[in-house]
Order: C-alpha cells, then structure tokens, then sequence
C-alpha cells in the first residue's frame, strides 16, 4: 500500500497570534513553526498503517515555502520513506493546495492519501474534500479510527460527527481526514532524526505542475478579533448566583 | 443578480437550528444580490421536512428525493445538490458549518467551479465577508471572486430565518451517477442525551482536566447542568481523557457555541477552547488557578476549588426557583 500525506508547516498551537497593524496578516517575527497537529496525526496514522501491513510507503507532501523543508524532515524524522515539497510563495488557496496534491496523486498513485482535518492557521477544513472530488474518490473525514477490510478493497472509517460518531466504509483509493482522537503522535527518535537527512526530499515549483493558480477567495485585511474585558471577581458562590440572576439576568 | 440555495441539512429527519440558520444567512445574500432564497432538503421520504422548511420565507423548496440519499454520504450529496443548483440556476450555495456542511459543501464547490468560503463569521454590505482564522485571532475579510460560490456559515454568528409565508414545495428527482458512488453510510452510534443539544442551548456548562474523570462530571457537574437545564460541554483534555464524548468537545477544533450564559469549570482556557465560546454572553469561570487565562475573558470569575463550588452553585440555583 503506498500512501500519500499532506503536510502543513504552520504556527505553533502554543504561540501568541498578533495581528500586523497594516492588516496584511500576522506578525510572524520570532514565531514558532510547526507540522500542522492535525497533520502530525495523518503521519502517525500512516506509519501505523505501514507497520501494521508491511511493504507500504509513506510519501510526505507540502505546498509551500521553501522552510517547509524543516516540516516535511520532522515527518521524516518520525519515519515516513521520502517527501515532495512544492515550491509556493504567499498564501496558497486551498483549492491551489489541492490541485496541486491532484497532480501528485496523478505522479504517485496512492491507494490512500491521509490529510488532517483542518489546518490551525486558515481553519478551512476543505482542502481534503476538495481533493476527493477532483479525484472521483470517496473520502472519511474527521476521522477517530480507520479499520481496513480483510481485502484491503475499502475502510471503514468511524467520523466525529455532531451527535456522535458514524461509521461510512470508502471504497480506496480514499481521501481520509484525521480528528484528533485517531491517534497520538510519536516524537522522532534521534536515529530517526539522523536518517532522515539522508532521506528524498524533491522540490517541485508550483509552475512546473500546470495547475491553475487564478485568484477565487481574495482577502481583503486581517483583523484583530473585537477584545474581550474581563470582568470581576467575586468571592462566594452566592455573590455569583445573585449577580447572575439580577444582573446578568441569565439564570 | 445571483439566485441562492440553501442546503437545509436534517439529521435523520429533524432540523435542527444549522437549517434555520443557514437560510436566515441565505437569505441575507439573496437581498443583497437581488435574487431569489431558496431551499433544498434531500434524503427519501422527506416530504415533511419539506413543508415544514416552506414556512420560513423562501421562495421555493426542492424537495430532493433518491434512494442514494437514504443516508447523507458526502458524495451521493454533492451530486445532487450541485445538479440542482445548475439545474434550477442558483449561483450561490449556502449552508451550515456543521459536520455535514463542512463534509459537503467543498465538494459541491470543486463541481461548480466555485470559490469557497468556510465558517464565515459576517456577512458585509460591500459582498466581503469575514471569516474566523487562527482558532480566531485573526478575522479575515474575503470576498470570493468566481461567479459561483459556496459559503459555509458559522451556526452562532447568524440569525435563525423567521417564519414567513408558505412557499411552494416542488419536488425533484436527484440526478445521480451511482456507479461512481464512493461511500457507504455503515452505522451511527448517537450521543444519547435528554439535554438541550450544545450549539442550541442557552446556558451551557463545561467542565475540563479539573473535573480529574468521568465518575466526577456525573456525580459533581451534572446535577448544576440540570438544575440549570443546560448542556453539557467539555475541554479537549477532558475529552481525550475520556471523561466524555467527543462531540461535546468546546473549540476551535470542536463545536462552537455562544449561549447567553457559559460556565467553565475546571478549564484553564487555552485559546483553542476559547475559540468556540468565547463569543457567549455572559462566561463564568470557576477554578482555583487564579493566574488561569480562561478569567481574561470571563465576566465573572470565581477563584475556588470546583469540588466545593459546583455543588454550592447547585444548590444557590435551586433556591432562586
Ligand atoms: C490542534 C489542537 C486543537 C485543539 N482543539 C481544542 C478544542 O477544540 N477545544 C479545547 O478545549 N481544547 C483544544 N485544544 C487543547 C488546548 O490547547 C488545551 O490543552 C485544552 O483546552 C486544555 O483543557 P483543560 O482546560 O480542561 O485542561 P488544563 O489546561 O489542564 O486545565 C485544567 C484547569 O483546571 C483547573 N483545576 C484543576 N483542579 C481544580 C479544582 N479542584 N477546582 C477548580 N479548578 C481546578 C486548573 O487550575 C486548570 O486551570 C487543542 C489543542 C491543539 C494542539
């Protein structure tokens, strides 16, 4: 089984966001850089499954900046086999992100390709749908647990859904995307982290993939969210439920 | 001018408010771009739904009816609903950022050539809208540029529809390729609860790490969540812990709510969880960490062990009744 996993470098969960007074984003000077969680996750899974089926491959995929190198060695690190960086500059709409995984899936042919759920920065929560419908393929997404048929044919795939959890069985090649409870992530071992330097990175710009880059989501400013104060203290849960109740008015 | 429609999702057979207010932000953008609002509900046997969806001030329901649609499976969906807005030439496709919305509507944007914008938070006079991005510390205002578009709306940032008028149900049979059907719908476990449902209720109660396990959240948090008819919410690390179900997780990855009044029991109050409720009304933060950073955004906050508190608060509730 060869599988296909999308890679995000984006900022740490830990660090302060602060809004760049001109609007243009955030202040990204001293900032932390990261595999995206829910990225970390989709490898994890994918190690998983390779060393629970043997024989499989692990093939790492980032669009970006050229420093997503660091990311995509992380995942290296943790034992994926060898990775694609794809050479973007700025910010990169989902639908080029998934574009441009379209085309390696058309250069890799994967029987799967695992994704996280949503990246932390832009919080769309699309890029793999989006995938799976360029591609005809059916896709599992916020996934809790991945179950693969004796046959290998499908997955059956158990979903965080509002209200609970649902279970859909995806005929593969699928588009999974990992919730937060499939798994928990190993740290890269130092051995790990020495072999992955000498593991394939290849470097594809975005040109050379022929995908159409043209503009359809334009953002306009970033803004700081409207401040919340804090409010008082009290000292007794009586003086809470009296405040609450004349005047919050709420209970 | 642009036509719009708005999947109204059921779950089962019931609306829920992500129908309601998904059309109310439908409607919305029909006013503004001089069209028309109307509304689609899919599945089989849903003959109800849809009567019960004409009320609420659209022009016309699509009552979509096949077999595929027994189950929502992303695929069998996205078929449909893209056909049906081709076919009845709505360029603007709108629905709830619910898991469903957010399963669906990428893929209806990818077979409509559309722009897509998720979670949006505003909708502005000017056609830019105004999307939440890092676990919401730096809002972004968009505008899509292609002709089509689908938008996904953020469920507490917008105004349920009013009922209006009756409109015309018309009923339409789904075109669907089902040989290139992907997905299977195999089972759904529910979270069963007699409580108000996390993203409806009016005051919600959360409990996190501090409630320390499951046994706690029923013997210590439950009884304050039910005197005060609430639901029940959670930290991820409560959750992860396994103390309670997943879809009660708060944040920026889980459910986002904003009820009139939220209670945080035990929760330190990373910015991932106050991603999904920090815009309620009225939060109250219990918990014995006084440098705890979920107080930066609680109107009341109160420093004390929740062990001692919560059962107080239970009972201060009742006397007030
Ligand atoms: C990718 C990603 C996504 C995430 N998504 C979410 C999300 O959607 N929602 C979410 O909630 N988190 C999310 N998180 C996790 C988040 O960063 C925090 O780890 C989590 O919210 C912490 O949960 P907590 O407040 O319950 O636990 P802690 O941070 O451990 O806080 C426990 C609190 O309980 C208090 N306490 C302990 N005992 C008592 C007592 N006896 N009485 C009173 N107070 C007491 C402590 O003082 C402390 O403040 C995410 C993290 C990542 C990396």
């Amino acid at each position: 089984m060869k599988i296909l996993v999308a890679a995000k470098r984006v900022p740490d969960p830990n660090a302060t966001i602060k809004v760049r007074p001109d609007g243009t984003g955030i202040v990204t000077d001293n900032l932390k850089f990261v595999v995206n969680p829910f990225c970390e996750i989709a490898i994890e899974e994918a190690l998983r499954i390779k060393e629970k089926q043997g024989g499989a491959e692990v093939v790492l995929v980032s669009i970006g900046d050229k420093v997503a190198q660091e990311q995509l060695r992380t995942g290296l690190a943790m034992g994926a086999d060898r990775a694609i960086l794809v050479l973007a500059e700025g910010n990169v709409e989902p639908i080029a992100v998934a574009r441009a995984i379209e085309k390696l899936v058309a250069q890799e042919n994967p029987d799967l390709v695992l994704m996280g759920k949503q990246a932390i920065d832009d919080d769309s929560n699309v890029v793999g749908q989006m995938l799976a419908e360029m591609l005809g393929w059916g896709q599992g997404t916020f996934a809790s647990e991945i179950k693969f048929a004796g046959d290998k044919g499908s997955a059956v795939v158990t979903r965080e859904v509002d209200g609970g959890l649902e279970d859909v069985e995806v005929k593969l090649p699928a588009i999974i995307t990992a919730d937060l409870r499939l798994n928990e992530p190993r740290y890269a071992s130092l051995p790990g982290i020495m072999k992955a330097r000498k593991k394939e990175l290849k470097e594809i710009p975005i040109a050379d993939l022929g995908i159409d880059q043209g503009v359809q989501v334009k953002t306009h400013k970033i803004s700081p969210p409207p401040a919340r104060q804090a409010g008082k203290r009290v000292e007794t849960v009586q003086q809470l439920v009296d405040l609450l109740h004349t005047e919050a008015k709420v209970i | 001018m642009s036509n719009v429609l708005v999947f109204a999702e059921h779950q089962h057979k019931t609306f829920s408010k992500n129908a309601l207010v998904a059309l109310g932000a439908g409607k919305t953008l029909a006013a503004q771009s001089g069209g028309e609002c109307h509304a689609a509900v899919l599945g089989t046997g849903i003959g109800a739904l849809a009567t019960e969806l004409a009320k609420y001030g659209v022009k016309k329901v699509f009552a979509v009816e096949h077999a595929a649609l027994e189950h929502y499976t992303a695929d069998a969906h996205a078929q449909a609903l893209s056909a049906l807005a081709e076919e009845k030439g709505c360029d603007i496709v709108v629905g709830a950022a619910s898991s469903i919305g957010k399963d669906l509507l990428p893929r209806v944007a990818v077979r409509l050539g559309a722009g897509m914008a998720s979670d949006i938070t505003e909708i502005n006079g000017d056609g830019t809208m105004v999307r939440p991005t890092y676990a919401g510390n730096a809002m972004a205002t968009i505008s899509i540029e292609t002709p089509r578009k689908v938008i996904s709306v953020r469920v507490t940032a917008f105004e349920p529809a009013a009922a209006e008028g009756q409109a015309e149900v018309e009923n339409v049979a789904a075109k669907i390729d089902e040989g290139a059907l992907k997905i299977k719908f195999v089972g759904f476990n529910e979270t069963k609860s007699d409580r108000p449902a996390l993203t409806e209720a009016k005051v919600v109660v959360s409990g996190g790490r501090g409630l320390k396990n499951g046994e706690n959240f029923k013997t210590v948090l439950e009884p304050l969540v039910d005197t005060l008819g609430a639901a029940m919410g959670a930290s991820r690390a409560a959750v992860d812990a396994g103390f309670v179900p997943n879809d009660l997780q708060v944040g920026q990855t889980g459910k986002v709510v904003a009820p009139e009044l939220y209670i945080a029991v035990g929760i330190s109050g990373a910015i991932q969880h106050l991603a999904g409720m920090k815009d309620s009304k009225v939060i109250v933060a219990i918990n014995k960490d006084e440098e705890a950073p979920i107080f930066q955004v609680s109107d009341y906050g109160l420093v004390a062990d929740l062990f001692k508190a919560v059962p107080e608060m239970k009972e201060a509730v009742e006397k007030l009744k």
